[in-house]
């Protein structure tokens, strides 16, 4: 890394020296535990991949896109990369939904209970993913909470399936991912001021129009940024569709771990981490393009949009 | 929200604010829902998890401290945090420092690839990890969980520590050796005691996120040396009972004392505040 870094070319016009001895020495401990435990594992991960898997779980040593082709020329590895995209998608689009109003609320707020409110709603990254995942089994069971009252009220008669399938995983990964949203939403709606709401107001703007064409657009970055933290958490997240799911959810991280441990074909496993990396690439890709258009509506002419 | 004070149908607007204040209402309840139901969960008499619970009981509380692999698992994740904790601090404080008071080439290189692991999934890191360790073979021993939890923990102690050290003023520093101390004695006598607070979150979140880290610990933990999170995560896939949720409210007074003491010690709200 550092080497890479040392030879990368300088733009600017006053050359500073290279990392000095004092500055290697500071960095020295630090780039030996990133190489470790981060960047050679990582490396290992692609040169597995390109591997075989023999028979009996052996692992044949060679450099061929074998494996990447038996796994994309699979419908059940479609199929599982198509789950993976589905969740994220409707648990990103969820999390959006419940998120924007506690944020806009939190972010607008002069309550002096507003240092309560925020801390409330960010409580819950303190608690493990797992603790909040067996609430909601004990929510979303057939045995559940939600069934056992909606039973007794006589609304229903057969449990409603909220678990072991795609739509359980779905409502708790919401809540899981709800916090980030909200902690990526307020810090993203500086531009948001309530002196422009009241202009708006006063000139004659209705209370919708002036959410559409003044609180809507000033806060587009904020929910951008946040619909790519938690796109990108849903589509690696482990422990919900593990747990939720009950074994019926198939996601790339669940399918992961599964051909790691149980199946033991690592190179297979390589090959869906390495699809997962480049489902990352891809989302970051938009995503910088979508900030790039919404900053473009910014910064350009104000008249030009009617 | 615009308060407008036209007087045409007030009736209108206080209907839409009290639409508005029960929606917020009906969120928070959904954010803490699970929150709420392990905690009422808790103090329940049964042995299953049933609703409403009849019975009001510390007894979950003490099979807690009964299951001998809750036992073992806090031991393991306790010991694997701090030694993680530590070599974390070891590795990222004086990279910070490095980062923040030194101008050399490809800084903003170096400083990216510190912060790197953290737009890695931590199922890739596993795999990764798992590769590496189980033929030497590390795996499902404090060493490897201690290695593997290093890599995701030293981006976040750079990261709290050079903010620590920006908002540090770097011209006591100047002075201080234009007054002929050493880069060492100035480091020691000034530097430390401004970044003082930035240290010890430093490795509070680096003991924290040890401490939680399940899925990395999943693939190279087996049956000797498993951490907590995953002996919960064990538990809980084929049995459910109170005691989990007695477990996880242990798990949240704990982090909660350490995130008070922490604060109220060192000002962590202010740094929070202008987050």
């Amino acid at each position: 890394m550092t080497a890479e870094a040392v030879a990368a070319p300088a733009v600017r016009p006053v050359r500073p020296r290279g990392p000095g001895r004092h500055a290697l020495a500071l960095l020295a401990p630090g780039i030996v535990a990133l190489l470790l435990t981060y960047a050679m594992p990582l490396v290992w991960v692609l040169r597995m991949s390109l591997n075989e898997s023999g028979e009996g779980g052996l692992i044949r040593q060679t450099v061929s896109f074998a494996t990447f082709a038996e796994v994309l020329s699979s419908a059940h590895w479609w199929n599982v990369i198509g789950q993976t995209v589905e969740l994220g998608v409707l648990v990103t689009v969820c999390t959006l939904v419940v998120s924007y109003p506690l944020a806009l609320f939190l972010a607008r707020t002069t309550s002096r209970w507003r240092g309560l409110l925020v801390a409330l709603a960010v409580t819950p990254l303190l608690i493990s993913s797992v603790a909040r995942t067996f609430g909601w089994m004990a929510i979303l069971g057939n045995q559940g909470l939600v069934n056992k009252t909606l039973g007794e009220l006589g609304i229903i008669s057969e449990p409603l399936q909220l678990a072991n399938n795609l739509t359980g995983v779905v409502i708790a990964s919401t809540e899981i991912y709800m916090p980030f949203a909200i902690l990526a939403m307020i810090s993203g709606f500086g531009r948001l001021d309530p002196e422009l709401e009241h202009a708006a107001a006063s000139l004659g703007a209705p209370r919708r129009t002036v959410f559409r064409r003044v609180v809507l657009p000033l806060t587009l970055p904020g929910v951008l940024t946040a619909a790519l933290m938690v796109f990108v958490l849903s589509l690696s997240g482990y422990v919900t569709p593990r747990l939720i799911g009950g074994g019926r959810v198939f996601v790339l991280a669940t399918e992961i771990y599964d051909q790691a441990t149980t199946a033991l074909d690592w190179p297979v496993a390589a090959v869906l981490s390495v699809l997962l990396l480049a489902l990352f690439g891809v989302v970051i890709a938009v995503y910088l393009r979508a900030q790039k258009v919404l900053e473009a509506r910014f910064t350009g002419p104000q008249g030009a949009r009617s | 929200m615009t308060v407008r004070r036209t007087g045409r149908m007030p009736w209108a607007h206080r209907l839409g604010r009290a639409g508005w204040a029960a929606v917020l209402v009906a969120l928070y309840l959904f954010l803490l829902a699970p929150i709420l139901v392990v905690l009422v969960e808790s103090f329940d008499d049964a042995t299953y998890l049933r609703f409403p619970p009849q019975g009001f009981t510390f007894d979950a509380y003490g099979q807690v401290f009964a299951n001998e692999s809750f036992r073992l698992g806090i031991q393991v994740s306790g010991v694997t945090a701090a030694v993680t904790a530590l070599l974390a601090m070891i590795a990222g404080v004086p990279a910070a420092l490095a980062l923040t008071r030194l101008r050399f080439r490809g800084r903003s290189a170096i400083e990216a690839a510190f912060l790197s692991p953290l737009l890695v999934p931590h199922i890739v890191l596993g795999l990764a990890l798992l590769l590496i360790l189980a033929p030497i073979p590390l795996t499902d021993t404090y060493w490897g969980l201690i290695l593997a939890h290093l890599g995701v923990t030293v981006p976040y102690v750079v990261r709290t520590v050079s903010a620590a050290l920006m908002s540090a003023d770097p011209r006591a520093e100047e002075a201080a050796r234009t007054l002929g101390a050493s880069g060492f004695t100035a480091f020691r006598r000034i530097t430390l005691p401004a970044i003082r607070s930035g240290l010890l979150s430093g490795g509070v979140i680096a003991f924290l996120l040890s401490f939680d880290e399940t899925v990395i610990s999943l693939f190279v933990s087996g049956q000797n040396t498993v951490p907590l999170p995953v002996a919960v995560l064990q538990y809980v896939e084929y049995r459910s009972d109170p005691s989990i949720a007695s477990l996880s409210v242990l798990l949240v007074l704990l982090s909660v004392v350490v995130v008070v003491l922490v604060e109220r010690g060192l000002g962590l709200r202010r740094s929070l505040r202008s987050g």
